[in-house]
C-alpha cells in the first residue's frame, strides 16, 4: 500500500518537472502547460493530505485550485493570443521592449 | 501498489515528454494523458469527486482551450531562428542552468521528505461522499465559492476583451 | 473464478457485442425509417426485407482502400478515430440496463446489470462526453485540410457549448433523486401515483427532459444540429479525409453516442427498467423498448427538420437553451424546498 510519503514524493517530482519546463522552454504555450503541471502536482498533495487527515477539506481545496487554474489558463491564453498578434512569434525572448 | 506505480509512472513520463516535445499539440495531448493518470491516482486516494472533476474541468475543458489556441495560432515551432537540429533542451547557457536548478530542487525535496516526521500510512476511513463535499462547500466554504464565481466571470470577460481584434487598428490597416 | 466473476466478464462482453450490433441495427433502422418518412421503401434486396443491409455496408467499408493524405500528421490521423470510438464505448460502462438479478438462482449474490457500479456515475458520463470532443478536433486538425479543420473546430465548439445545458438538465434530476448513482436514480422512479401514472422524472421535470434531449442531439452532432458534417456545407466536415475502417469508426462512434444518450435519458427520465406487466428480472425488455423509442425519435428528427445554420445553432445553445436550463434548475430547487419532494 502506498504511504503518504510516496504520494508527496511523486508530487514533488511532478512539481520539479513543471518548474524545469518553465525555465527551459522558449515557447509561451509550453510554459503555460508547465504551469498547469505544477498546479496538478499541488492538487495531488492536497488530496493526499486530505485523505490522511480525513474529511472533505482536501477535495474542496482541489475544487478551488482547479477553478482558479481554469480562469488563469483562459486569461493567460488570451494574453498569448494578443502577443502573437503583435509580434507573430511565441518565443518570450522576442518580447523585450521593456528591457534596458 | 502496482496501480500506484503504474499511474505515477505514466504521470511522470508523460510530464517529462510534455516539456521535451517540440510540437505544442503533442505536448497538449501528452498532458491530457498525464491528467488521466493523476485522475487514477485520485481514485486510489478514495477521492472520486476530485478524480471526475479533474477529467471534466482539466482534461475536458482547459486542455480543449489550449488545443484551440494552438490550432488557431498555427504557431511556428520555437526554434525557427536558431539551429533546428539542436533540441530545445540542449541549448547551452541559461537553459542548462535551469535544468540543473530543477534537479537540485528534486534533491532538496527528497531530502526533506525522507527526514521528516510525517506519519506514513493512511488511516482507514470511509470514502468522502459528494454530499459531504457539497454541504461543506455551501456552509463553511460559501464565501470562497461565491468569490470563485465572480473570479470566473471576470476571467471570462477579460479573456474576451484581450483576445478581441482591436477594431481601431484593423480600420487603420 | 467464481460463477459471479464469470458472470461479470460475460456481462461486459455481452454489453460490448450488444453495442456493436445496436450500431448495425441503427444503420438499418435509419434507412428504413427515412424511407418511410419520405414515402419510399428503403433497402429491400439484401436479405429478407433488407435486413442484411448493414452487413453489406460493413463489408463494403472493410474492402475500401485505407487512404492517408501525405501532409497529414501520421500519429494524430490514426489516433483521432480511436479516441472517438473508445469514448463512445466507455460511456456505456456505467449505464445500468436492468434490475439486480441472480439469473434464477444460478448466482449466489445478485449481479447488477451494469458493467461498473460507480457511485458518481452521472459525473462519469459527463466526463467521458467531454473527452469525445478530442476525437473530432484532432481529426479536423490532423487531416491538414481546410474543410476538415473548419468542420472540426465548429463541431467541437458546438459540443462544448451544449455540454453546459446538458449538465444543467442533469442537475435538475439530481435534485429530485438525491444521488449521483444511476441505479439509485432509477430505483427512485419505481412505483406509481394514483395506481396508473408511473413515477418517472419526466413528469416532474418536463422542461429538463426537453433540454436534455435537445442538448443530447447537439452533442452527438445529429440533425438538426449537424452543420459541421453536412454534405452540402463542408464536404463532410472533420471526416472528409478518412476512408474505410477509420471512417467506419467515426460512424460507429456517432451511433453509439446516440445509443448512450438515449440509454441515459431512459435511466434519468423515463424510469429505466421499470414497467407494468413484466416481473423485475425482465426489466431489461422495457429498457430496450424505451431506448428504441428514443432512437426512433432521433431518426425522426433528422429526416423531418431542416438544418440549423452554424451561427443560429450557437445562438440557440447559449442564448436560449442555457438560460432555460438554469431557470429550470432554480425552479426545481425552489419546488424541492417548498414541497419537500
Amino acid at each position: 500500500m502506498p504511504s503518504l510519503n510516496d504520494y508527496l514524493l511523486l508530487s514533488a517530482i511532478l512539481f520539479c518537472i513543471g518548474t524545469a519546463g518553465v525555465f527551459v522552454r522558449r515557447n509561451l504555450i509550453t510554459i503555460l502547460l508547465s504551469i498547469e503541471i505544477m498546479l496538478n502536482a499541488v492538487n495531488l498533495t492536497f488530496v493526499a493530505f486530505g485523505r490522511s487527515l480525513g474529511g472533505p477539506d482536501g477535495q474542496i481545496i482541489v475544487f478551488f485550485v482547479m477553478t482558479v487554474a481554469a480562469a488563469e489558463a483562459a486569461v493567460g491564453l488570451a494574453i498569448v493570443i494578443a502577443l502573437f498578434r503583435h509580434r507573430e512569434s511565441l518565443n518570450p525572448d522576442t518580447f523585450t521592449a521593456l528591457k534596458w | 501498489m502496482t496501480l500506484f506505480y503504474l499511474f505515477g509512472g505514466v504521470a511522470v513520463i508523460t510530464s517529462l515528454l510534455v516539456i521535451a516535445q517540440r510540437n505544442p499539440i503533442y505536448s497538449v495531448l501528452l498532458l491530457i494523458a498525464s491528467f488521466g493518470a493523476l485522475s487514477g491516482l485520485y481514485i486510489l486516494l478514495d477521492a472520486p469527486f476530485a478524480a471526475v472533476i479533474q477529467i471534466i474541468v482539466y482534461a475536458g475543458a482547459i486542455m480543449v482551450l489550449f488545443l484551440f489556441v494552438v490550432m488557431l495560432l498555427n504557431a511556428p515551432h520555437e526554434d525557427t531562428d536558431l539551429d533546428i537540429r539542436v533540441h530545445p533542451m540542449l541549448h547551452p547557457g541559461a537553459m542548462r542552468l535551469g535544468a540543473v536548478l530543477a534537479v537540485a530542487l528534486v534533491g532538496e525535496l527528497i531530502w526533506a521528505l525522507t527526514n521528516s516526521n510525517v506519519s506514513g500510512s493512511f488511516p482507514a476511513g470511509p470514502v468522502v461522499s459528494v454530499a459531504t463535499i457539497g454541504r461543506r462547500l455551501f456552509t463553511e466554504y460559501a464565501f470562497p465559492f461565491e468569490v470563485t464565481s465572480v473570479l470566473i466571470l471576470v476571467a471570462m470577460v477579460g479573456a474576451v476583451v484581450m483576445a478581441k481584434q482591436d477594431s481601431a487598428a484593423k480600420g487603420k490597416r | 473464478m467464481t460463477p459471479f466473476l464469470i458472470a461479470q466478464i460475460a456481462l461486459t462482453l455481452m454489453v460490448f457485442v450488444a453495442l456493436l450490433s445496436s450500431a448495425a441495427g441503427m444503420v438499418y433502422m435509419e434507412r428504413k425509417v427515412a424511407a418511410f418518412l419520405q414515402q419510399r421503401v428503403g433497402p429491400l434486396l439484401v436479405g429478407p426485407k433488407g435486413l442484411l443491409q448493414p452487413l453489406a455496408d460493413v463489408i463494403k467499408l472493410m474492402f475500401k482502400e485505407e487512404l492517408r493524405p501525405r501532409a497529414a500528421d501520421r500519429i494524430l490521423f490514426a489516433l483521432a478515430p480511436i479516441i472517438s470510438a473508445t469514448a463512445a464505448f466507455a460511456a456505456f460502462a456505467v449505464v445500468p440496463f436492468g434490475a439486480e438479478t441472480t439469473f434464477f438462482g444460478l448466482l449466489d449474490q445478485p449481479l447488477r446489470l451494469q458493467v461498473a457500479d460507480v457511485n458518481v456515475a452521472v459525473l462519469v458520463i459527463f466526463a467521458i462526453a467531454s473527452m469525445s470532443v478530442y476525437g473530432i478536433v484532432l481529426a479536423g486538425w490532423s487531416s491538414n485540410s481546410k474543410y476538415s479543420l473548419l468542420g472540426g473546430l465548429r463541431s467541437s465548439a458546438q459540443m462544448i457549448s451544449y455540454e453546459l445545458s446538458y449538465g444543467m438538465a442533469l442537475a435538475g434530476v439530481l435534485l429530485m433523486a438525491n444521488s449521483l448513482s444511476l441505479t439509485d436514480i432509477v430505483n427512485g422512479q419505481s412505483g406509481t401515483w394514483f395506481g396508473f401514472v408511473p413515477r418517472w422524472f419526466v413528469f416532474l421535470q418536463p422542461i429538463g427532459f426537453l433540454v436534455y434531449m435537445t442538448a443530447g442531439i447537439a452533442e452527438t452532432n445529429r440533425a438538426p444540429f449537424d452543420f459541421p458534417e453536412a454534405e452540402q456545407e463542408l464536404v463532410a466536415g472533420y471526416h472528409t479525409e478518412y476512408s474505410s475502417m477509420s471512417f467506419a469508426m467515426f460512424f460507429l462512434a456517432e451511433y453509439i453516442n446516440m445509443v448512450t444518450v438515449s440509454a441515459v435519458a431512459t435511466d434519468l427520465f423515463l424510469g429505466g427498467w421499470h414497467g407494468p406487466l413484466l416481473p423485475a428480472s425482465f426489466g431489461w425488455i422495457w429498457f430496450l423498448i424505451k431506448v428504441g423509442a428514443i432512437l426512433f425519435f432521433y431518426v425522426w428528427m433528422r429526416w423531418t427538420l431542416p438544418r440549423y445554420r452554424y451561427d443560429q445553432l450557437m445562438a440557440f445553445g447559449w442564448k436560449v437553451l442555457l438560460p432555460v436550463s438554469v431557470v429550470n434548475l432554480l425552479v426545481t430547487a425552489a419546488a424541492v424546498l417548498a414541497f419537500g419532494l
